[in-house]
């Protein structure tokens, strides 16, 4: 996948998160935090679903390499090349 | 011959699920869901842990811990759960506290709170707002130095009653005191409890019907009365459980039982590393309960400004010792409306929950003991006679359960109601590093319980045994279930 591609599936799971918030003005160099009301269990949700959908293992220590879609969609790209 | 609870088990599943409180259910719960097969055993003939109710003739139902939970319960529901059972979750508007240092009645969050403090007892905004912003800002990684006794003094010096109003209910949610860490009454405080306090409508009865509905449908093997003796462990790895005299074998097994239960008899520390064991030995138990329920006559009624949940006390002091003391002086009163189950009998239950001591009520003789139920309830009969006139005349049955009550029902030590403190939720993380693929999921660290946080720790407990799965699997995938 490309970066495109992968800033597309993470807004997807982003989207079964957080139904309630308007993405479309998402900034990706800001944190989500920032932007939309997640919590330690909303993150939690992006590593299960990244898991479920792509096989893919995020360890406790990288799950702040999830803080913005920038930092995410950096920290998936050699993850999920080959996809 | 007695009934097989165990019939048709299979010998092996993924994972076996030991305990069925809201964790070990939402555990079992998120794996079936995944594909995984999932045994779920459960000591008791009912499942819910002390999420639980019972029934008296006459169409009076009484819930144990359904007293009001966060806002966060809807979203964790929607998402480990299903929709039907988020969409009954209600807020409950009338919030009271009653004692000789404060009256008043609230919503139970921020901007109402703002409102209180401000307004009623003189404290600058910008103070008020300095607080919540630090209990909001502090995270579990954070320095544990720091008490919640301290963290008060330093926004509310000599403000006992700021401390009350602030503190208090969260005694009650999950048994924390003026002495443990500050972070625990911030996260607990601040990420949950601001936005107002929440109950299941339906009652636990209906809850757990409805988990226990979507837990067959999603493949779970759920069994009742079925009293886990022994989890086996050999060569650094969990090899399954001995049931009901049974042996089943599993990849993964959680325990949603107690956690000090679960590491010194149900595996036993021979299978752990010495300063693993010294660490659990160290984790200390949360205190328990008391509670008296009350259920009205048919016909009679309570007003419903008398509140949802009550927070009356006669004492003149705010201290944990009193609290605690069996010369009760601090009760919560849950008063359940017809509306709390709209499809049964119209009835009024009133709860009354104490925190206790278990060490307090284990050793005595029966006739004490029985007469220090008397005791509790005329007491607490007392109590509710200013709030329900004539209650005695109007209240058609009365019972008392005390900390012994709660270890029967629940196995749990000392009949702990709210878990271990904070130190045990480091032991309960660690246990898969002790023993690959046990995990606990239970009551821990304060920050680990009440409903939402059961509820929680389950699924992050499922995450890791989903993450180790696969990892071990390389090959077969679980199918696909979607999540939302």
């Amino acid at each position: 996948m490309t970066p495109a591609e992968i800033r597309g599936q993470v807004l997807d799971i982003l989207e079964n998160i957080a139904p309630d918030e308007d993405l479309d003005s998402l900034q990706d160099d800001v944190s989500f935090r920032e932007q939309l009301e997640m919590d330690s269990m909303d993150f939690l949700d992006i590593v299960m679903e990244l898991r479920k959908r792509h096989r893919i293992q995020i360890p406790e220590e990288d799950y702040g390499q999830l803080a913005s879609m920038a930092s995410t969609v950096e920290y998936l790209t050699p993850l999920m090349k080959d996809i | 011959m007695p009934k097989d609870f165990l019939k048709d088990v299979r010998d092996r599943y993924d994972v076996i699920v030991i305990g069925s409180g809201l964790g070990g259910m939402t555990a079992a719960n998120v794996l079936g869901r995944a594909g995984y097969s999932v045994l779920l055993l459960e000591q008791h003939y009912k499942l819910g842990g002390l999420a639980t109710w019972f029934k008296r003739p006459g169409g009076h139902i009484f819930d144990i811990s359904l007293h009001g939970f966060p806002v966060g319960m809807v979203k964790s529901c929607r998402r480990y759960w299903n929709r039907e059972i988020a969409d009954r979750i209600v807020q409950l508007k009338n919030i009271r506290f009653d004692n000789p240092m404060f009256s008043l009645t609230t919503t139970y969050d921020r901007e109402d709170f703002t409102r209180l403090l401000v307004q009623q007892f003189g404290i600058d905004p910008a103070t008020v707002r300095a607080f919540f912003d630090t209990a909001r800002g502090m995270n579990f990684y954070d320095d544990q130095q720091m008490t919640v006794g301290q963290l008060f003094q330093r926004f509310f010096p000599g403000r006992d009653d700021v401390i009350r109003l602030l503190m208090e209910p969260i005694v009650y949610a999950n048994g924390s005191t003026l002495e443990d860490p500050a972070i625990t009454y911030g996260i607990v405080f601040s990420n949950f409890m601001s936005k107002g306090v929440y109950i299941f409508e339906g009652g636990t009865d209906r809850l757990v019907q409805l988990m226990h509905d979507q837990l067959r449908g999603n493949g779970v093997d759920v069994r009742i009365r079925c009293d886990v003796e022994k989890i086996l462990a050999a060569g650094g790895r969990v090899r399954g459980v001995v049931v009901n005299g049974r042996t089943i074998h599993a990849s993964a097994v959680v325990s949603n039982a107690n956690l000090r239960s679960t590491i010194f008899r149900m595996v036993g520390e021979q299978n752990f590393d010495p300063d693993f064991v010294n660490q659990a030995r160290a984790v200390r138990l949360n205190t328990s309960s008391t509670q008296v329920y009350m259920a009205l006559k048919p016909g009679e009624h309570v007003d419903e400004s008398t509140g949802d949940l009550l927070f009356s006390s006669t004492a003149r002091q705010f201290r944990t010792d009193l609290l605690l003391s069996r010369d009760i002086t601090s009760r919560t009163f849950s008063f359940y409306y017809p509306r709390m189950r709209p499809h049964a009998r119209p009835r009024y239950a009133i709860v009354s929950s104490t925190n206790a001591r278990y060490e307090d009520w284990a050793d005595m003789p029966d006739e004490e003991y029985e007469a220090s139920k008397r005791d509790l309830i005329e007491t607490t009969l007392d109590a509710l006679e200013q709030y329900v006139p004539n209650c005695r005349d109007r209240i058609a049955h009365v019972e008392a359960a005390t900390p012994r009550t709660f270890q029967h029902y629940t196995q749990h030590l000392a009949g702990a109601s709210f878990g271990t403190k904070f130190e045990g939720l480091a032991v309960s993380r660690a246990l898969p590093e002790q023993i690959g693929g046990l995990y606990h999921a239970g009551s821990v660290g304060i920050i680990m319980s009440g409903w939402l946080g059961a509820i929680n720790y389950g699924v992050i407990v499922a995450n890791d045994i989903d993450s180790l799965l696969l990892s071990q699997s390389s090959g077969a995938a679980p199918r696909a279930v979607e999540v939302s």
